[in-house]
């Protein structure tokens, strides 16, 4: 992360009245510019409290929370918050008011006037994946996929530096929440903001975190790392149980195709003599063989047709499932144990790049 | 003489239609007084219950003042607010022991309703208020008073029909209202006179329900209407 980071904690502490321990007991962070982090722990680890200090929703006992090289306290808490987007699991949108009005909450608050609200609203519509006319309706005929969606592009409408968000997709079905996750990977792919997201969805954390952080309980950071560093070589024993099982597929996850690690295998041209594929059959021990007309794939064809007429001439049969090279490793995999040739097929708009089996993308993850 | 006579002559004698005993000279008296006794009463609890319905404090003081507001009788207020105000030096007659005894009354439901309905706007919708950057006024005036209208407007409701209901034992203490024709009527052994008196109170009521149910529904915000 280039430059001074965008928010900082400095010994940050929170005990809440009337309790004897700390939910934070002195957590110090810094989030670079751009980031997104994520916060993920058990319940009781004062992720939700540590969010909540930022914006001050949650006032700190004592410590040192910076924003954009400012003391947070030092600026009221109202200003401080117009300038940081706010997401949080209930969305908590104004239930009498429009969508539309809902959007344009913090342009109003900062005096923008309704031409220019009226602009910025119907963009973030457009920007967060909702119909047009959803803007005239109000939450309540809304589904909480269409309100949570409305959530963000509320909290994003002043265009804000900074972005917290407190599980927000953790109410919707687990088919929506997927694709909110990875429209919002998207979104904020695009617009670079500064990003603090707790969650207890590890692979939430995973997907969406630039970096993650795990908390143990009472704010300790047990490890702070990127989701790659952290899932190949957990910091300690609490990390490691808290990652779960399947560890070696949520790596998987994160590491995409490397074209240098695509083999060529048995895969033929048309024109190829029967003789010559016999040879190309034998030399990758397999009893198929893949076909490619001028490099664009074909499919393939069992190797026991290969001497009935010219490879030309053969009904090839498709590959069930085709990676791009934007895929996954995770993907690769799925692709190996679904496919009846145990391999996976990279193509590139129809054409052929290589292909991975499961000793190549082991070695992958090895690497 | 029947019943219906009895009405009859009486809704035919000048003096009900003209003077110091009219129905509307009663009518009137009636409703000053009621309405005087809600508004007073609003602006006497309403400031306390809107800051505890916004601090989020109170809900147990609000519950026992609706309970002692149930269990004091109105009558028993009257009297002794009467006989408080004549010691004072007010003259008999006069409709201050009748507005203490009916702000009494008024003051329990509004007080109560305002502050849950404050209470039961969704901490959620406070909190991404509060985090988006309006300032407590804001969330007061922008979000809290807003939700909380139609059930504070449920309490006005219920103070002023009940006010208006028991705005009737002003009589009893030599005061005017429609309340006089029932206690005159009765002194007088004159049914007439206390059948019309019944039944305008038992009008007015009805019509001060309809009149502010239809209020409470406007002061409903459009997206938190049931739907129809």
């Amino acid at each position: 992360m280039a430059g001074d980071p965008m928010i900082r904690l400095e010994n940050v502490k929170k005990v809440f009245p009337g309790s004897s321990r700390a939910a934070v007991t002195d957590l110090s962070l810094d989030i670079g510019r751009g980031e997104c982090v994520t916060l993920i722990g058990p319940s009781g680890c004062g992720k939700t409290t540590t969010l909540k200090m930022i914006n001050r929703i949650i006032e700190p006992t004592s410590g040192r929370i910076e924003i954009d090289g400012r003391d947070a306290m030092a600026i009221p808490a109202h200003e401080l918050r117009r300038s940081i987007g706010y997401v949080i699991q209930q969305i908590g949108l104004f239930p009498h008011r429009t969508i539309a009005q809902n959007i344009g909450t913090v342009p109003a608050l900062v005096g923008w006037d309704q031409a220019r609200i009226d602009e910025r609203v119907a963009e973030l519509v457009e920007i967060v994946g909702l119909d047009a006319e959803m803007m005239a309706r109000y939450p309540s005929e809304l589904s909480g996929g269409q309100q949570q969606r409305a959530g963000v592009a509320r909290a994003l409408a002043a265009d804000p530096p900074v972005l917290l968000m407190d599980e927000p997709f953790g109410a919707v079905d687990p088919i929506v929440r997927k694709r909110l996750q990875h429209e919002f990977h998207d979104l904020q792919g695009r617009l670079g903001k500064t990003v603090v997201f707790v969650t207890h969805d590890v692979d939430e954390a995973i997907l969406l975190g630039d970096r993650m952080a795990i908390l143990n309980i009472g704010g300790i950071i047990e490890q702070y790392d990127i989701p790659e560093k952290i899932l190949a070589e957990p910091a300690s024993d609490f990390v490691e149980r808290f990652l779960g099982g399947e560890r070696g597929l949520k790596r998987l996850a994160l590491l995409p195709i490397n074209e240098a690690d695509l083999e060529h295998g048995p895969f033929v041209d048309v024109s190829t003599t029967p003789a010559e594929a016999h040879r190309v059959m034998e030399q990758h021990g397999v009893d198929w063989l893949g076909l490619l007309d001028d490099e664009r794939l074909l499919g393939w064809v069992d190797g026991d047709l290969v001497d009935s007429k010219p490879l030309r001439d053969l009904d090839p049969r498709p590959f069930l499932v085709t990676l791009d090279t934007e895929s996954t490793l995770r993907s690769a995999l799925d692709a190996v144990v679904t496919s009846h040739a145990r391999v996976a097929v990279v193509v590139d708009d129809g054409i052929y790049r290589g292909m991975l089996d499961l000793e190549s993308i082991a070695e992958g993850i090895t690497e | 003489m029947t019943t219906w006579e009895s009405v009859q002559e009486f809704l035919s004698e000048p003096t009900t239609w003209s003077g110091p005993d009219s129905i509307w000279t009663r009518l009137g008296e009636h409703i000053w007084v009621s309405v005087a006794a809600v508004i007073i009463a609003g602006l006497l609890v309403l400031p306390l219950a809107v800051w505890l319905g916004h601090i989020r404090r109170g809900s147990a003081v609000a519950t026992a003042v609706v309970n002692i507001g149930r269990a004091v009788p109105s009558f028993g207020i009257l009297a002794i607010a009467f006989l408080v105000l004549v010691q004072m030096g007010a003259g008999v007659g006069e409709p201050w022991a009748v507005l203490v005894a009916l702000i009494a009354l008024a003051a329990p439901p509004m007080f109560t309703n305002t502050v849950a309905g404050i209470q039961a706007v969704e901490p959620a919708t406070i909190e991404s208020a509060r985090g988006m950057g309006l300032t407590e006024r804001e969330v007061l005036t922008g979000v809290e008073l807003p939700l909380s209208a139609p059930l504070m407007m449920e309490g006005v409701r219920i103070a002023f029909v009940q006010v208006i209901a028991t705005a009737t034992l002003g009589a009893l203490v030599a005061w005017g209202g429609l309340g006089r024709y029932i206690v005159d009527g009765f002194a007088r052994q004159d049914m007439g006179r206390l059948i019309v008196g019944a039944v305008l109170v038992g009008l007015l009521a009805i019509a001060a329900e309809l009149g502010l149910s239809a209020m409470q529904r406007a002061a409903t915000p459009h997206g938190i209407r049931p739907a129809r």
